[in-house]
């Protein structure tokens, strides 16, 4: 072997023959094809890649050469060079993939195992179906509306032109705060709201009013004493019954697709005049497509209007309200009203979180 | 209100061939929503009219039997076996002839029996399926009159007649007759309309029936009363009428009852029979005296009140006005000469009497709902001359009427209105023409209507009125659908978001929502070990509560969460963490509300005192856990819920809400007093989590460390709007740090003294150790940290974080002797 300084003879530089480099590639290959694993390969890298394998060793020789032959030589240098780099490259690529395919698969898990280590929750469906209610009407521009359970008694009563001997009034229906004459109830309906807003405000009004109610009937699979309502309330220059039908028809669309209907039957309530009670026709229904009876409606009465302070000659209003529960108990197919108030969590747990 | 078709058919002109469902249709677009239809039972084969020709008494069996004759339009007589008495030969009789199916799959055939061949079977009303009645058969007329023997006896027996049930709402006082729902059908089908009240009254002449004199006219402005003698006690209501009082479900008791209850189903005019010898004295309406008592046909002693207006005599009360009769001067089996009241009474002290006597009855119905001024009198002529009919009764004297009416009120209506409030354009005419057709009368001058209602609609006060009964008469369905344009909204707004968010951040943690009643009483206060002086035993009751046990509104969420709780593990459920918001009732009442008139807005100091007379009803959040938090698995066992997890569920609350919640030690019950955490928002007390005290879990049968927390989210200020912070994008220094605190050194003072002693340098400090135990000293704990510091503008040396971690540790070590481990 020759060092750079060495000198010059050319009979020594036999490391730049085309049969040393050609020997040196082929017990380059023949070494790394032999190497079974990634470890012995990196065993004999260095005889054949290191600093002192014959290839690099070959290069130091270049330049004992004269000009003329430098250029040839130089070639079969970096040749032999490059089929060793890719002979090892090649052969590391191999020994890695089997490595990768060993490896991986002593890896592999079940991966159908449960993980259901965080336990699930879930929110009501009467919560859920009235935020539902709600975003219909605020996309509708109205605002969410809201009042107390526990109410004055002229608000839920008086106000609302019921009379001072109206049957709702009667201890047999309406729950109310001791003493006689506080003069409190537990709010019947959330119609409260309706006047609670048009005596806080001038028009336009536009809210829908989502809360809880209450009445005094036994809990049975029909009925509960403490139950949820969806009230609506427009008040504005030129409302009209047609506008509180597009109004109803819109929302059923909304919580019942496209081809939902509504249907009005003559009815009264005393804060609305015209009234009317309100079917939706449901064609999923579990006992098959029926109308089902919704809610009421109807124009508010003008001496709701007097008395919440706002002038029956220039505004008309239409208020409209429904059961949430109701609502629950056919949109879901729920039979017995008891599930829905008991709190068994294995009713509530398939409604989720967003229903 | 219970409408027999066949009966409907007398009055209105009902188009051959209008099927049931069109007739629901058309009750359903008027406003009187069909509840049910009866359809009586289905008779098949041969039921004919027969007449009675002979009847032989056959005797020597158990009862007395009969074998009859009877005529049923064949060449020959058949002979038929019969078990009832209640009949003579020449009556009229429904014979089922072999062949024939009774309701109840009843076959008829030629049968021997009591050694005769019975060829058919004479029916009672009950074997017909048309009627309960069973003690004898069903007797159709007698004498010549009558159908022919052998025609068909389904039709005259009304054995196809539908019977429709409508929900009359509690305006409509004309629709609880029959003829005010003939006059609303007539109108809607466009056919003619017999008004069944226009009866020309005979001429009567003689004395006054009786001396009769009205002290109160603002509660009774119309009393009539007529007299009759001469009733046959015993003769028996006809047969068409038993039937219609029971197709309108009503029971027949006497001539003289059923013909008051049926004139009441007619006309709409409810009346009471006195037995006029029974009568001591004039007969005055007026309200009752203090101490004055009356036994009604019930057989009730009543105490009176100032309100109860009566019907006395010189006896005292003899009848509650239009609510009930009394006991003393009821008609009975002999009674021959009778008395018989129609008055209009004022409706919302009919209303007030039936409540406070609990006496709802079929004639208080239609006086609360308000009936027709006008019929009085009508009612007993048309009475008197049903009695005379069947019962063989004259009227004695002449009626009286004590009638003090005012005039009707007549409505100034703009023939515009109803088309401006339905949204449809009625032309004018239309206007008039349904009004007319609902019986007011109707003075036009322009577009200014003025319009006297008909004396049947007392509800009919104000326009509005009128219009919805143009827009009823001409079909909501005509009105159009048309989206209005609100003004644009702001969406919900933070309070209404912030509650959302918390159930749906409390849902996501694995909380499942359950809304209870908010009702409590005090012994579940007890049980959970409230002090006397506790504020949330001061509540708000209830004067007519469901459940004496829970008389008062809840002042906390937590024994309904533990009610679900134990319902659901007593269902068997072993895991189970529920939460719950809503509104709770603190009491102290304020006062009382105002009742102001409300023919105005109420003036603003009355309205404030109002508003302020509602107890404010804070929205509270809540949850209660038993069993495993997190379930076992095949990941190993599971954790059982703890006090942190009650803890966790505020701060997750706080957290949804944007708020920083501090938690420290309190004692408080129903919590365990080593393991209930008070939650802070600044200095403000919102509420509490821990452990459920061992005495509150045996008392309610709970599992042992059942845990709960309360929270006040309205005691929650508002959350700032976030400021976004300054990222830093050098790299971080970690150091950990094991320190020796005392035992009972509350771990957050510990890491709120690091913290600040670290100054702005720090990043995150976390906690990832606590332990006691050798080698750690006794009566100290070592809390292990881990600090990550970062600096906002440079890559941090060393040294400065070195200097910003001791600086840390000395706060510790000030604030509450904490040392480093070595």
């Amino acid at each position: 072997m020759s060092g750079a300084n060495d000198p010059y003879d050319p009979k020594q530089v036999a490391a730049l023959s085309a049969e040393a480099l050609e020997s040196a590639v082929r017990e380059a290959t023949a070494a790394f094809a032999a190497a079974a694993d990634l470890e012995a390969l990196a065993a004999v890298r260095p005889a054949h890649l290191g600093d002192r394998a014959p290839v690099l060793l070959a290069r130091r020789e270049l330049g004992a050469l004269p000009p003329a032959a430098r250029s040839d030589a130089g070639k079969r240098v970096n040749a032999a060079r490059t089929a060793v780099t890719e002979a090892y490259a090649a052969r590391l690529a191999e020994l890695e993939a089997e490595r990768d395919a060993r490896v991986l698969a002593e890896e592999r898990v079940d991966v159908t195992l449960p993980w259901d280590r965080a336990p699930r929750g879930a929110r009501h469906p009467i919560t859920t179906v009235m935020e539902r209610i709600a975003d219909v009407f605020v996309g509708m521009g109205y605002e969410v509306a809201d009042g107390p359970e526990l109410e004055a008694e002229w608000l839920n009563f008086d106000g609302l032109n019921f009379g001072p001997d109206h049957p709702a009034r009667w201890l047999s229906d309406t729950f109310f705060v001791a003493p006689e004459d506080s003069h409190l109830v537990l709010r019947t309906h959330t119609s409260p709201v309706q006047a609670r807003t048009m005596l806080a405000r001038r028009p336009p009004i536009y809210i829908v009013a989502p809360g809880r109610t209450y009445r005094t009937d036994e809990l049975d699979a029909t009925h509960t004493p403490v139950f949820h309502q969806v009230e609506g309330l427009a008040v504005d220059r030129g409302l009209t019954m047609a506008h509180l039908r597009g109004t109803l028809d819109h929302f059923a669309r909304a919580l019942f697709g496209a081809d939902a209907r509504t249907r009005w039957r003559p009815h009264f309530f005393p804060f609305t005049e015209p009234s009317a009670e309100f079917d939706v026709w449901f064609a999923e229904h579990r006992d098959g497509p029926q109308w089902v009876e919704w809610g009421g409606c109807g124009m508010v009465d003008p001496r709701v209007l007097v008395a919440c302070g706002v002038d029956p000659e220039e505004y008309t209003g239409f208020a409209f309200g429904m059961g949430i529960e109701r609502t629950l108990q056919f949109r879901s197919g729920v039979g017995d009203m008891r599930d829905i108030v008991e709190g068994d969590v294995r009713f509530t747990l398939p409604f989720g979180v967003q229903q | 209100m219970r409408v027999p078709v066949s009966w409907l058919r007398e009055y209105v002109d009902i188009p051959a061939g209008t099927t049931v469902e069109e007739l629901d249709a058309a009750f359903v677009r008027l406003g009187l929503t069909v509840e049910e239809v009866h359809r009586p039972p289905v008779t098949t084969g041969p039921l004919v009219i027969g007449r009675v020709l002979e009847i032989e008494e056959l005797t020597g069996f158990k009862k007395p039997i009969r074998y009859t004759q009877v005529d049923v339009g064949e060449p020959a007589p058949r002979g038929i076996v019969c078990g009832a008495r209640n009949f003579a030969a020449g009556d009229l009789v429904p014979v089922a002839l072999p062949g024939a199916v009774l309701p109840g799959g009843f076959a008829i055939a030629a049968r021997s029996t009591y050694d005769h061949v019975s060829d058919g079977m004479i029916c009672s009303a009950r074997e017909l399926g048309i009627g309960e009645d069973h003690s004898g058969i069903l007797v159709l007329g007698a004498g010549e009159e009558g159908p022919a023997p052998g025609s068909p006896a389904g039709g005259l027996l009304g054995l196809d007649d539908v019977v429709l049930d409508l929900e009359v709402t509690p305006d409509r006082g004309y629709a609880m007759s029959m003829r005010g729902i003939a006059r609303d059908l007539a109108g809607a089908l466009g056919v003619d309309f017999a008004d069944p009240a226009a009866l020309s009254p005979p001429a009567w002449s003689g004395e006054p029936a009786w001396e009769v004199s009205v002290a109160d006219p603002a509660r009774c402005d119309r009393f009539a009363m007529i007299a009759v003698e001469g009733l046959d006690p015993a003769a028996p209501s006809p047969w068409w009428l038993r039937r219609r009082l029971a197709q309108s479900g009503i029971r027949s008791i006497s001539l003289a009852v059923d013909v008051t209850n049926y004139v009441m189903l007619e006309l709409g005019q409810p009346m009471h029979a006195f037995d006029r010898d029974r009568l001591t004295g004039p007969i005055t309406v007026r309200l009752a005296r203090p101490g004055e008592r009356l036994t009604t046909l019930d057989g009730v002693d009543r105490a009176l009140t100032g309100d109860d207006l009566l019907i006395t005599d010189d006896s005292g009360p003899i009848g509650l006005a239009g609510v009930m009769g009394g006991a003393s001067t009821e008609i009975g089996g002999g009674t021959s000469a009778v008395l018989l009241e129609a008055a209009h009474w004022e409706p919302t002290g009919i209303s007030r009497a039936v409540r406070r006597h609990k006496l709802p009855s079929e004639a208080a119905k239609r006086f609360e709902r308000g009936t027709d001024p006008d019929v009085p009198v009508v009612a007993l002529a048309r009475a008197a001359a049903l009695l005379a009919e069947h019962g063989g009764a004259r009227v004695a004297g002449r009626p009286v009427d004590a009638d003090e009416r005012g005039p009707r009120p007549v409505i100034d209506l703009d023939a515009g209105l109803p088309g401006r409030i339905a949204g449809v354009a009625y032309p004018p005419a239309q206007v008039v023409e349904v009004l007319r057709a609902i019986g007011a009368t109707v003075a036009e001058d322009g577009d200014r209507l003025q319009v006297t209602p008909p004396s049947w609609r007392g509800d009919l006060t104000e326009p509005a009125d009128l219009v919805e009964e143009v827009v009823r008469y001409l079909g909501y369905d005509q009105i159009p659908s048309v989206l209005p344009t609100a003004p644009a909204g702001a969406g919900l707004t933070d309070r209404q978001r912030r509650r959302r968010s918390i159930g749906r951040a409390l849902a996501d943690a694995g909380y499942v929502e359950a809304p209870s009643y908010p009702f409590l009483g005090t012994a579940v206060l007890d049980a959970l070990g409230l002090p006397e002086d506790d504020e949330r035993r001061t509540l708000i009751t209830l004067r007519n509560p469901l459940s004496e046990e829970a008389p008062a509104m809840r002042t906390t969420l937590v024994p309904g969460l533990l009610a679900t709780l134990a319902r659901n593990l007593g269902r068997g459920l072993r895991d189970v963490a529920v939460f719950e918001h809503g509104a709770v009732f603190p009491g102290g009442l304020r006062g009382p509300a105002p009742v102001p008139d409300v023919d105005r807005r109420p003036d603003d100091a009355t309205l404030a005192e109002l508003l302020s007379a509602v107890p404010d009803q804070p929205w509270h959040v809540g949850v209660a856990l038993a069993g495993n938090r997190e379930p076992r698995g095949w990941w190993g066992p599971g954790r059982p819920a703890g006090w942190a997890d009650a803890v966790q569920a505020a701060r997750l609350v706080a957290d949804t809400a944007g708020v920083q919640l501090t938690v420290r030690a309190a004692e408080r019950a129903p919590w365990h007093p080593g393991r209930c955490a008070e939650l802070l928002v600044g200095d403000r007390v919102v509420g509490y989590a821990g452990e459920l005290h061992p005495r509150a879990c045996a008392a309610l049968e709970l599992p042992a460390r059942t845990c709960v927390m309360e929270l006040d989210v309205d005691a929650l200020p508002p959350a700032p709007v976030p400021t976004g912070p300054v990222v830093s994008t050098f790299p971080p220094v970690h150091m950990d740090a094991a320190l020796l605190v005392p035992a009972g050194e509350p771990e957050a003072r510990v890491r709120a003294a690091l913290a600040a002693g670290a100054g702005p340098l720090l990043e995150e400090l976390r906690l990832f150790d606590v332990y006691t135990g050798p080698p750690v000293p006794e009566g100290r704990k070592s809390l292990a940290y881990a600090f990550t510091f970062r600096a906002p503008d440079r890559t941090l040396t060393g040294e400065e974080a070195r200097a910003a971690f001791e600086a840390a540790v000395a706060a510790a070590g000030q604030a509450s002797g904490a040392v480093l481990r070595g």
